[in-house]
């Protein structure tokens, strides 16, 4: 080594320098980082406490009520003499099923082709749509349910019903959707599109063909996560949908719902024990989502898996 | 491909000196029977060889033959890839880098990396680039740190173009200047071994050009491990030669190691003749 033969050479003196300054605070830095990974530990585990302490309860108190006479049958009132007569939650199963059937119906393809506009147009036209997007991701749900109810409840007299529910619902989902698919799709390479326009297709067709297919998985993840949202949604339907004890298909009219159910179940003041069968109804809400998010995740990983 | 027909030899192989042999120096790194693998897939397979002390020595090959993962097993990133396990001796000085309490953080302020595209830290202007390994390692003196940014900065040939906006952010750099300022800020640390994976394969030939003339400076700084695709650049910047081969079960193998000259001109093996002809890869 030649540049060693000079006398205090510069570079060596720093070369001995970073590594024993290294080597002296490498103590230090572990012992940070051990704390920092504790802290980052504590807080994961805080996190995973809280969902078990409510998944622990509603499985504890929730479980007992599940039946098959629970899920087919309408709720009833209990009695003195029948004190846990709270029949089931049919007529709420059957209203979510047609109500957020519905909203997605709506909301799916208007979300996503909106979505994807987002993702593939750039002008103030468009800019100004994302930020009302954003803004209306914010929206308190409960507003949407005041809009429903003044424009079509009272103003168009279509009286309460689920499909003004549905409606609400809609609007809610809409955004996050739009959202989600315009990340789905921009995140879909763009060396694919210029490999397609090169091909003579025309940007529509790039868009239909190219980028679609291969945003499907993301699409689908975003539909099903705005689902799972509005599933559990409460406020937009409590005076929207009537919130009946019958059973009803017909979505023009009352209807009940799984959150509406619970909200009625805890509030009323007959029985302590209709009271406790609100936790059956949540369970069966709770169930409903966690499907709905693995749904989405084995769709996305299949699509993935299929594409290899 | 018919074998009347002569390829001539790259640039600067061809004279009269006789062939030195870079490894005749000091030795900074010996690798004994390395081997790499992920998910006890073998990746690169008993690689043996010692890295001259302030040489430049290459490791060539085709695609799949194993460049880049053994390079990356002599700072210890494969410590980060889930499943990967190397094995062998990897000896940086007489320190054994997979020795039993051995940190990879402490190992790679001694082994320093510039990779294949320039990655400098996005955030930071060029001075806070060039001293963020001094800053991470727990020097803060102002004196320390400006000589050193100059310092690496010369080194890496970017000080005269750098010098009146060092507060400027990195991302106002070309992508060889850019590229340029991540062995700066390598060198800051004045790292005993820098490795080199691909460095030009991102940039225009003329930043390439410039790169491959920094190198026999850099040499005199420290010691150089550097991949390439490139059989010129392997042949124009390096000492040494490693010249390795994806063998029957998709494991990189090492064919030969020789002094650079000798490798491109008589090389020992066959198959080695082949690949500086550009008969296959």
């Amino acid at each position: 080594m030649s540049v060693s033969t000079l006398p205090a050479d510069p570079i060596l003196e720093r070369r001995a320098l970073v590594q024993s300054t290294a080597r002296r605070s490498f103590a230090r830095r572990t012992l940070v980082s051990k704390v920092m990974l504790g802290v980052c530990g504590v807080t994961l585990a805080f996190c995973v406490a809280i969902l078990v302490w409510i998944i622990y309860l509603l499985i504890s108190n929730g479980v007992q009520w599940i039946s098959v006479n629970y899920l087919t049958q309408d709720p009833s009132t209990p009695t003195v003499l029948q004190p846990n007569n709270v029949g089931g939650i049919k007529n709420a199963i059957v209203g979510s099923i047609v109500i957020d059937g519905l909203a997605i119906v709506m909301a799916v393809p208007i979300g996503i082709v909106a979505g994807l506009l987002l993702a593939e147009a750039d002008n103030a036209f468009v800019n100004a749509i994302r930020t009302t997007t954003e803004v209306m991701t914010g929206l308190p749900s409960i507003l949407l349910g005041v809009f429903v109810y003044e424009i079509l409840v009272i103003k168009y007299k279509l009286g309460f019903s689920g499909i003004a529910g549905s409606v609400a619902l809609a609007i809610l989902m809409i955004p996050i959707i739009m959202k989600a698919s315009e990340v789905a799709v921009r995140s879909v390479p763009s060396s694919l599109k210029e490999a397609g326009l090169s091909l003579g297709l025309s940007k529509g067709r790039v868009s239909r063909r190219i980028v679609v297919p291969t945003a499907t998985p993301g699409l689908l993840t975003a539909a099903l996560l705005a689902t799972s949202r509005a599933v559990g949604e409460t406020a937009p339907l409590l005076w929207l949908i009537g919130a009946t004890y019958t059973t009803s298909w017909d979505p023009f009219k009352e209807q009940s719902a799984l959150p509406i159910s619970i909200y009625q179940a805890f509030l009323n003041g007959i029985s302590p024990q209709l009271q406790q069968s609100a936790w059956g109804t949540a369970l069966v809400l709770v169930t409903v989502v966690l499907f709905l998010n693995l749904g989405s995740r084995l769709a996305a990983a299949y699509s993935q898996r299929e594409r290899r | 491909m018919d074998s009347a027909i002569t390829v001539p030899a790259p640039d600067g192989v061809l004279t009269d000196e006789p062939i030195e042999d870079p490894r005749s120096g000091p030795i900074a790194m010996h690798l004994r029977d390395v081997s790499v693998s992920f998910n006890n897939r073998l990746a690169v397979r008993d690689v043996t060889f010692e890295v001259p002390d302030n040489k430049v020595t290459a490791l060539i090959g085709p695609s799949g033959s194993g460049k880049t993962t053994l390079l990356r097993a002599l700072n210890r990133l494969h410590d980060l890839t889930k499943g990967a396990k190397v094995q062998g001796e990897i000896l940086l000085g007489d320190t054994d880098l997979y020795g039993k309490g051995m940190h990879p953080t402490l190992i790679r302020t001694r082994v320093g990396m510039v990779f294949q595209r320039p990655n400098p830290f996005p955030t930071m202007s060029i001075y806070d680039n060039v001293v963020s390994g001094l800053r991470f390692n727990g020097i803060h003196k102002k004196n320390v740190l400006n000589e050193a940014a100059e310092s690496a900065l010369i080194g890496a040939a970017l000080w005269d173009r750098v010098k009146d906006r060092l507060k400027a952010h990195a991302s106002t750099l070309s992508g060889g200047e850019q590229q340029r300022l991540c062995i700066a800020r390598a060198l800051a640390v004045e790292p005993e071994v820098l490795l080199m994976d691909e460095p030009t394969s991102a940039l225009d030939p003329i930043s390439t050009q410039r790169i491959e003339e920094l190198m026999s400076e850099l040499k005199n700084r420290v010691t150089v491990i550097i991949v390439t695709h490139n059989m010129q650049q392997a042949a124009r910047v390096s000492d040494l030669c490693v010249f390795l081969l994806m063998g029957q079960d998709g494991a990189g193998e090492q064919i030969e190691v020789a002094p650079t000259r000798k490798l491109f001109t008589e090389p020992d093996d066959p198959r080695t003749l082949d690949y500086i002809h550009g008969r296959f890869g």
